[in-house]
């Protein structure tokens, strides 16, 4: 069993998609795994201690309990030099969730290292020693809570034995702190530094998990506040990305794709686009064929460009005449889905019914039904680094820089590209300059070891323009809900329908990614008579994974019609939603990893009140709304302050987030999320890209106006600081944000914003 | 051949295309790579420089325009290992996300404490007309009054 790779079991919209993707990893890092164990690596620079705690281990060089033979290097969580510097490695890419400095508090702590001696490095790539790799669903943190404790304390272990045998003390005499070794009785000290190399002799812990972690009372660094380790690099402008790569005789290319998905290369004016200037070939892309599942990915057919700058082959793009074979190629259109899904809507009940609960039909034909037909577009990643890889095929190995979120996907897809074994593919993870879920997709990794195959024994930075990214994205899918909801004489809530008109791939009918309605959604197992179904239309437009995937709409869809029963049973909307989640409390907590707790979910709502000042006097012309969202292992409430002026212009005055998510990591890096996560919603709420006959029609941030500084709102955070394993940030926040600020737009106005993005309702954000 | 002054030297470029950005200038050719490409189209500010002290979008600038004129980089903000009071704002505020706007900000805010030395609101929201895609927003505020209270904001 490799406990790396537990899939997450949350009952969120998420989970499908969680699932889906550890599923991928499992795949990506199929080899021989054993019981986890520590290795110990020698040869570390400066003699130190370099220790690794590694998965996927011959089992003989664990047992044996000897140096393992150096496998790599770095390689390791853990490297203490002679001179004390300590050098913590980060396995995850960073993506600006701030994990690089997260996992270097972790293991900091464990360690009981003083912050001040501690640097942190992104790892190298390597499953065999890290397991999985990647930056996706939040789950960097909850998968390596665990181990990287264990990684910490077990390096902190072998200090302590050593310091014990020079001493000739039993260990349980000695402490530790700020990167020293202590035995009070005899007032001795000794830093790790100075222990470094005899700590590196030390036979490495037996269990990982039978080391003493240390209870959460007696944290040093874990919750504080800690400034990103890479800071200092970003503000004076140092190399840290793949665009940033810059490599002896390294050429530039760019790929032309066909704007209509599906589309190939009839013929293009290759002859002219060779003799421009600066330009040293070009050639047709015929691609890779189509993958399996969005998330697999490969090369789409085109024309590639390769020259001696980026802007040799950026300009020669604009003489480049491409004759587009469009016969294949999709003719998916927004208006038509929107028709389609209105005719489709006004069944109760859709082809597949995922949950049904008690008598739903007969509740619906009872009552007069609460109903509300939701609509959301698609959106754009837009992450601000434009796709990029610097590939070098050397014939028999091929080397890459990539800004990937999914590392261990792109090796086989490389392999296969270059026609070379996986072990022949050495990828260096780069910052990456945004993910949102982008870049856990590897399209443009393959674009660069396509080119480069062509290209041997060259560096090539692939480039894709801005366009290029816009046209070509893997979207957040859109889509539309019917809900009825059912209340008793009393206003309760008895009854819920809903019906989710999604999205299909046309040939596998396998689900688009993020178009699923999760079995358990919110409130399956809250209401008498429950079904949740869904209808799917065919759409070739690749979508995939968006800042919580499934989570970011469902939330929206939900949260909202949750209001708008609050309201029709003229309650008010805490009080309602409180009664819900009572309706469970104090339940017995589940096994394995959290799903929706209605205690803690009943926790932050009534904390969020309490610090909005709900039900309070508001200043002239202030509304408040609300929304809760369970998502990413995250509980959280939110509440929106808005004021709404007569051009229907919103101004989003103050957040109010109230997040549980198990112990805080970095106070600094968690607040910037939610800070984060708060603009992205409003940014989004106002957004969409439109597609007629199979093309994306807003070509650049020009017709997709991202929010800028003016009116950005005051974020009031607090985390509720609860015992359960802590999850990440870089998604949960997002969710509840858009209905809270739409739910207060309803309290100000009375409209009910049932489509985004809200201007078509006629709404701007200020 | 073309002639840039970068951060107070004199380069001289072999070369390149009369129309060619000097952004890419800048990164392909200087290997000054803290100026970021996001758009090409003078929407996002990544590549925001100092031209004679003001801040401009180098993607939609010809370099040959440029010659001989005063170019700032972020590179050249700090004098030698002393950050400007930004750029050790910045840090102080955690202001960072991914990063990949960052330089840009910062040569905005800058310029912006050249021309307000203590920024209103107000000025700060009229000046700073860069995306930001991760939402740092709040911070990029907070460090800009942190930087103008410590009275001496503007490049070295
Ligand atoms: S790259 Fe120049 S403004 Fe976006
Ligand atoms: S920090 Fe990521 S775009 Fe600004």
């Amino acid at each position: 069993m490799n406990a790396v790779m537990n899939p997450v079991q949350g009952i969120d919209a998420f989970a499908a998609f969680e699932r889906a993707l550890a599923e991928q990893l499992q795949t990506a890092v199929a080899q021989p795994v054993s019981r986890r164990g520590f290795m110990k690596i020698s040869g570390g620079i400066g003699g130190g201690l370099v220790l690794a705690l590694a998965v996927g281990l011959p089992d003989k060089a664990e047992a044996q309990g000897a140096p393992a033979p150096v496998p790599f290097v770095p390689g390791a969580y853990v490297r203490i030099a002679t001179d004390g510097k300590i050098t913590l490695y980060s396995k995850n890419p960073e993506i600006g969730q701030g994990i690089k400095t997260a996992f270097g508090v972790i293991l900091a702590e464990e360690l009981d290292a003083a912050w001040a001696d501690v640097t942190v490095e992104q790892s190298e790539i390597n499953a065999a020693v890290y397991g999985g790799q990647f930056a996706g669903g939040s789950l960097s943190i909850p998968m390596n809570w665990d181990g990287l404790r264990q990684a910490g304390a077990g390096a902190r272990a072998m200090l302590v034995a050593a310091a014990a045998k020079q001493w000739g003390v039993p260990e349980s005499e000695l402490t530790t702190a700020d990167s020293t070794v202590i035995h009070a009785a005899s007032a001795r000290k000794a830093s790790y530094g100075s222990l470094a190399t005899a700590a590196a002799a030390m036979p490495v812990p037996a269990d990982p998990k039978a080391l003493k972690l240390k209870e959460r009372k007696d944290y040093k660094l874990i919750g504080k506040r800690f400034t990103g380790v890479d800071n200092l690099p970003l503000v004076t402008g140092k190399p840290l990305f793949a665009i940033d790569v810059q490599l002896p005789g390294m050429l530039y290319a760019t790929l032309v794709k066909c704007p209509a998905v599906g589309g190939k290369v009839a013929s293009a004016n290759l002859d002219d686009i060779k003799k421009l200037p600066g330009v040293t070939d070009a050639f047709i892309v015929e691609g890779t064929p189509k993958p399996a599942n969005v998330m697999a990915t490969g090369v789409l057919p085109g024309v590639a460009i390769v020259g001696k700058s980026t802007w040799a082959v950026f300009s020669a793009r604009k003489q480049l005449k491409v004759v587009w074979d469009e016969s294949t190629a999709s003719k998916d259109s927004w208006t038509a889905y929107v028709a389609k899904a209105k005719e489709l809507s006004a069944k109760a009940q859709g082809d597949k019914v995922v949950k049904t609960v008690g008598d739903i039909d007969k509740a619906l034909a009872a009552g007069k039904p609460v109903e509300g037909y939701y609509q959301f577009g698609f959106v754009s990643h837009a992450q601000l680094e434009p796709q990029n890889t610097v590939a070098w095929f050397k014939g028999d190995s091929i080397e890459l820089w990539a800004p990937t979120q999914l590392p261990a996907n792109s090796l086989p897809l490389v392999a296969g590209i270059a026609g070379l074994k996986a072990d022949k593919v050495t990828l260096h993870q780069m910052r990456v300059g945004g993910g949102f879920g982008r870049r856990l997709l590897n399209d443009f990794v393959a674009d660069a070891a396509y080119v480069a195959k062509q290209v041997p024994n060259t560096p090539v930075k692939l480039m894709w323009t801005r366009e290029d990214d816009m046209h070509h994205d893997a979207y957040r899918v859109g889509g539309f809900m019917a809900y009825k909801g059912v209340l008793d004489a009393q206003g309760k809530l008895t009854g819920f329908n809903g019906h989710m008109i999604g999205f299909e791939d046309p040939g596998t009918k396998a689900t688009t990614t993020a178009s699923d309605y999760g079995a358990n959604e919110f409130p399956a197992n809250y209401v008498d008579d429950y079904r949740a179904s869904v209808s799917r239309m065919p759409l070739s437009m690749p979508c995939g994974p968006w800042r919580a995937p499934g989570s970011n709409t469902m939330s929206w869809v939900q949260q909202s019609f949750f209001h708008e029963l609050a309201v029709a049973a003229k309650r008010d909307h805490v009080e309602f939603l409180l009664e819900i989640f009572g309706r469970k409390a104090g339940a017995a907590p589940q096994a394995g990893p959290p799903g929706l707790n209605p205690d803690r979910a009943i926790g932050v709502i009534k904390l969020a009140a309490e610090k909005a000042g709900w039900g309070k006097p508001l200043p002239k012309g202030r509304h408040l709304g609300l929304a809760f969202f369970f998502s990413h292992q995250g509980h959280i409430a939110e509440i929106a302050e808005v004021s709404v002026d007569a051009k229907k212009k919103v101004t989003v005055h103050k957040m109010t987030v109230v997040a549980d998510i198990g112990p805080v990591i970095n106070l600094s890096g968690a607040e910037n999320q939610v800070q984060g996560c708060i603009v992205d919603a409003m940014s989004t709420l106002a957004l969409e890209v439109t597609m007629e006959g199979g093309a994306i029609q807003q070509t650049n941030f020009d017709k997709y106006q991202l929010r800028r500084m003016p009116n950005s709102p005051q974020v009031d955070v607090h985390f509720v600081t609860s015992n359960y394993t802590p999850t990440g940030l870089g998604e949960p926040a997002f969710p509840p944000a858009a209905p809270a600020i739409c739910n207060a737009i309803y309290a100000a106005t009375g409209t009910r914003i049932r489509t985004l993005p809200i201007t078509k309702a006629g709404f701007t954000v200020a | 051949m073309l002639r840039l002054n970068v951060n107070g030297q004199e380069r001289t470029i072999e070369g390149v295309a009369d129309d060619t950005p000097l952004l890419w200038v800048l990164r392909d050719e200087l290997k000054l790579v803290g100026t970021k490409f996001g758009c090409g189209i003078a929407q996002c500010g990544a590549c925001t420089v100092h031209l004679n002290g003001s801040p401009v979008r180098s993607c939609s600038i010809p370099a040959s325009a440029v010659a001989g004129q005063k170019i700032t980089t972020v590179e050249g903000l700090a004098n030698g290992a002393v950050l400007s009071a930004l750029q050790q704002a910045w840090i102080d505020h955690d202001v960072a996300q991914c990063g990949y706007c960052q330089a840009g900000q910062l040569m905005t805010a800058t310029a912006l404490l050249k021309q307000h030395p203590n920024p209103t609101d107000a000025q700060i929201d009229q000046v700073m007309t860069n995306f930001c895609r991760c939402g740092t927003y709040v911070r990029i505020r907070k460090a800009i009054h942190a930087a103008a209270a410590a009275g001496k904001g503007g490049a070295a």
